[in-house]
């Protein structure tokens, strides 16, 4: 086989890495390089550096050192039975890279995962070589995302916790008969396990950071995962379970979901389909809800909803509607928790209209400027000098928000 | 009317000095025009600045510290009447303290919309700045960006370029004014054309080569992109003329990855399959033989409900001749995440009361009635529920294998669960505390508490008594088996 130049593995291999939605480079460690010699710096929310026409933020450079892979994952594009073109980078090629990237501004860091290659402690030492070249070698300060191989040994872990801002492990799919059927190398346990040790491992070293600065820091940014949508058939009643058990075992930062999206020479045991895009958006919205605005998954879908989210209208809407009885809301008189159940009302909202309350009594536009838009919310409260009349009780107030239908095109 | 010229577009220190002093002088807000230095070069000379003598009556001016860094802000935007608004603002917070707080009003909501915006303005510079490498006369590397600000921020977004190329040379041009930036000092100079900024980097053609990979056509969302990468940065972003042709070819590409025939595997894969096939793990159709072979097969336990939700078997631990084994009810939190029996708080103070005994805990073998963390999910917790008796029923199969392996002379139940776990019957703990207990297969039995008893116990008193008694049970313990005894502790 002909040797591939740089740019061709690069093209591989970021193609090969796509599939993962995670590019956050947050919620770490401030740091900067003033006076030393290394290079780059950090801020508390990240930085998206550029957007492709997916919409998808471009925050780091997120490829694979290597797309072949000793895994038959089905939903992936890297998996063994697929005929994609491998390519394999050096650990030097990475590095070079990830430095003339950052030299120019175009990325934060770098997210650096692998296929399987030889043995997970082999391709897990590779990986953390990268790192740890970038962090020692050349006194990189910007963000670094490894994603970890859950049966890589726990010493590997803990070099790659040692150079890493954020690691990551993938749970894949929703539930564990999924994982055996789509994924047969991978075994649900062991990623449990593993998530486990990283959960303690972060905790552990931030402790030890509270009292001396010069403890060894451990994935500083926490961890991450992500489920796949879409491949099998779990519902969002399920998905939303399993994202909850998540966050409280693991005490995730984030869990991604990622709509199973139709690959180069995909699978014949795969619904072969566009992404379920709007599902997606619908599953980060139910998850913002229980994180942010004090739901629990069991009011978010319940036995009058359904299992599956509402497509045409948001998860805080369509609860609203399930619990008229709740509405109109007064502006000037409810608490923050019945306010942040508002639909129209995000977090930011709330607390600017706790605290001007305290100086001017609300009415309508005052709440307009307050809030993104009146469209919906003006129907779920009352300011002084308004109320939302009839309209909430109106049977029809769901097709009243609902989207009109229309022909779905591409462009 | 009063003229005031500023000489730079967004220099708080210098409007605050003026707007001090005309508020001192009480001027109202309406008979201030403000100007910036060289905004009409030709109208107003160096004269036209109708300057305020400080020696006006002076009036103290208080503003909340908010209002300073809202208003350092707002006066970068590229509004011209933010001058006056600011002004305006700063006089009605005289007699309205709270103003600033009444997102409502409208000075106010307008002045947090233009701070809004320049700091939208700030962060897209900090992301869409593309750096071109150049030469030096000295051959050396250095950087240099042309950037187009839509509001007065370049001094402001200066530090965050330094502290991140704190160690490269770079510069960056902007039409109303530049950074340089030599490695050691920030020079600010006047405003550039794009002309004086390179017009390529050989590095540029790998980033295009990644934007366009990392593009996903299967999932075209422009208006997404378009509200997080506006069109009017596009013209200095070396990747945005890849834009529109991906755009074009996104729909044959993802139509193309739907429609084409799956492929027969590659002949590595082939053979790779017939070396190593896929081990399921075996089920369990005859018993383990060993205990090494009792924790493998526990691995993957279903027989009841609790592996659903929990994230891994907890096996007990120990040497194979453990002369004595611990029993507790159930793996907590922090043991169902290191997948290990007792490491959690409780676990902590049963090794520290094990070795005030005298106990060598690594001689034991230590392990729970129940092998699955059973808890309730509320928020982001995980509260700890006591496992009902099908739970502890189901798993009295892997503590029966356990015992069969390790046939340990002395067995210690700590709390309710393991004591009933281990006799089958329902006696409190309290009724069999302290007594001489046999279990079937011959080994005796201790019923003590758990510990997380002792640590839930509320007062001072009853802890303290507890916890002697807890104590005593383990002296107990080490006088019925003496080879316990750590190497160090007193005989």
């Amino acid at each position: 086989m002909a040797q591939l130049g740089t740019i061709e593995k690069l093209a591989i291999l970021s193609d090969a890495a796509k599939y993962d939605a995670s590019c956050a480079s947050s919620a770490t460690t401030k740091r900067d390089s003033l006076g030393g010699k290394g290079i780059g710096s950090t801020t508390g929310s990240g930085i998206c550096h550029s957007y492709a026409p997916d919409g998808r933020c471009i925050s780091l450079l997120k490829i694979l050192l290597t797309n072949f892979c000793s895994y038959d994952c089905v939903f992936c594009i890297n998996r063994s039975s697929s005929n994609v073109r491998r390519a394999r980078f050096s650990v030097e090629e990475v590095v070079d890279l990830t430095l003339n990237f950052y030299k120019r501004n175009y990325i934060e860091g770098l997210f650096l995962s692998s296929g399987i290659i030889r043995s997970p402690d082999y391709t897990m030492a590779e990986m953390v070589r990268v790192a740890e070249s970038l962090r020692v070698d050349h006194g990189f300060r910007g963000y670094i995302h490894l994603k970890l191989i859950p049966s890589a040994s726990p010493d590997l872990v803990a070099r790659a916790g040692l150079f890493a801002d954020r690691v990551s492990i993938n749970v894949e799919l929703p539930s564990e008969v999924s994982l055996k059927r789509f994924a047969p190398e991978k075994r649900a346990p062991e990623i449990g396990a593993a998530m486990g040790r990283l959960r303690l491992g972060i905790e552990e070293s931030r402790e030890a950071r509270r009292t001396s600065r010069k403890a060894p820091s451990f994935a500083p940014a926490g961890q991450s995962t992500q489920m796949i949508v879409g491949a099998d058939g779990a519902s969002d009643a399920a998905i939303l379970d399993r994202s909850a058990q998540l966050y409280g075992a693991f005490g995730l930062k984030r869990v991604y979901y990622s709509a199973f999206s139709p690959i180069p020479d995909s699978s014949r045991h795969l619904p072969l389909s566009e992404p379920p895009l709007m599902r997606e958006h619908r599953l980060y919205q139910a998850d913002w809800l229980t994180r942010f605005y004090g739901f629990e998954v069991e009011e978010i879908l319940d036995a009058q909803s359904g299992d599956m989210l509402d497509l045409d209208i948001d998860p805080k809407l369509a609860w609203a509607l399930r619990h008229r009885g709740r509405f109109p809301v007064d502006v000037n008189r409810a608490d923050r928790e019945t306010l942040l159940r508002v639909p129209g009302l995000g977090a930011r909202s709330v607390k600017r209209i706790l605290e001007t309350r305290r100086f001017r009594r609300l009415r309508l536009e005052d709440v307009g400027r307050l809030a993104r838009s009146l469209s919906t919310l003006r129907h779920f409260i009352v300011a002084e000098g308004w109320r939302p009349g009839a309209a909430l009780d109106a049977d029809r107030l769901r097709q009243r928000f609902a989207p009109r239908p229309q022909q779905l095109a591409l462009l | 009317m009063r003229t005031v010229r500023l000489a730079q577009p967004a220099d708080f220190g210098a409007w605050r000095v003026r707007a001090r002093a005309l508020a001192a002088a009480r001027v109202r807000p309406e008979d201030i025009l403000w100007q910036v230095g060289g905004d009409d070069g030709d109208l107003f000379g160096a004269g036209a600045d109708d300057s305020v003598e400080a020696d006006a009556p002076a009036r103290t001016l208080n503003v909340p510290r908010g209002f300073i860094d809202l208003a350092a802000q707002a006066i970068c935007h590229s509004d011209p009447e933010r001058f006056g608004l600011l002004y305006r603002l700063l006089l009605r917070l005289q007699d309205d303290p709270h103003l600033f707080r009444v997102a409502t009003d409208p000075d106010v909501h307008r002045a947090e919309a233009m701070a809004r915006a320049v700091r939208r303005d700030l962060h897209k510079m900090t992301a869409f700045v593309r750096f071109r490498e150049v030469r030096d006369e000295t051959g050396a590397e250095a950087f240099v960006a042309w950037f187009e600000p839509e509001h007065f921020i370049v001094e402001r977004v200066a530090s965050f370029f330094v502290k991140r190329f704190s160690s490269m040379r770079w510069s960056i041009l902007t039409p109303s004014r530049s950074l340089h930036w030599d490695g050691a000092t920030l020079h600010l100079a006047a405003g550039a054309t794009r002309a004086d900024a390179p017009d390529g980097d050989a590095i540029e053609v790998h980033w295009r080569t990644y934007y366009t990979n990392i593009f996903n056509p299967a999932r075209l969302k422009i208006k997404a992109m378009k509200a997080e990468m506006p069109m009017k940065y596009w013209r200095n972003l070396p990747e945005a003329g890849l834009i529109s042709p991906l755009i074009a070819g996104a729909p044959r590409r993802a139509r193309e990855m739907i429609m084409n025939d799956p492929t027969p595997a590659p002949e590595r894969h082939v053979r790779q399959t017939r070396r190593h096939p896929v081990q399921e793990p075996t089920p369990l159709d005859t018993l383990p033989r060993s205990l090494v072979e009792a924790a493998a097969a526990a691995r993957d336990c279903a027989r009841c409900g609790l592996c659903r939700h929990a994230t891994q078997t907890v096996f007990g631990e120990g040497p194979l001749d453990a002369p004595v084994m611990f029993v507790g009810e159930q793996p907590g939190d922090h043991e169902d995440l290191a997948g290990r029996p007792f490491v959690g708080p409780a676990g902590r103070l049963f090794d520290r009361t094990l070795a005030d005994a005298g106990i060598d805990r690594s001689r034991a073998y230590v392990t729970n009635a129940v092998k699955h963390f059973k808890f309730s999910l509320r928020g982001k917790r995980r509260i700890h529920q006591k496992p009902d008796a099908g739970e502890v029923q189901a798993c009295r199969f892997w503590l029966g294998l356990e015992r069969d392996f390790v046939k340990p002379r002395l067995i210690v139940s700590l709390g309710a669960t393991a004591l009933h776990a281990l006799t089958g019957h329902a006696a409190t703990l309290s009724s069999l505390r302290g007594r001489d207990l046999v279990l079937d297969d011959g080994a005796r039995l201790i019923a003590t508490v758990h510990p997380s008893y002792l640590l839930r116990l509320p007062d001072e008193a009853t802890r303290v008594r507890e916890s002697a008694r807890f104590l005593a049970d383990m002296k107990r313990i080490l006088a019925l088996a003496p080879v316990m005894r750590r190497a160090d502790a007193a005989a």
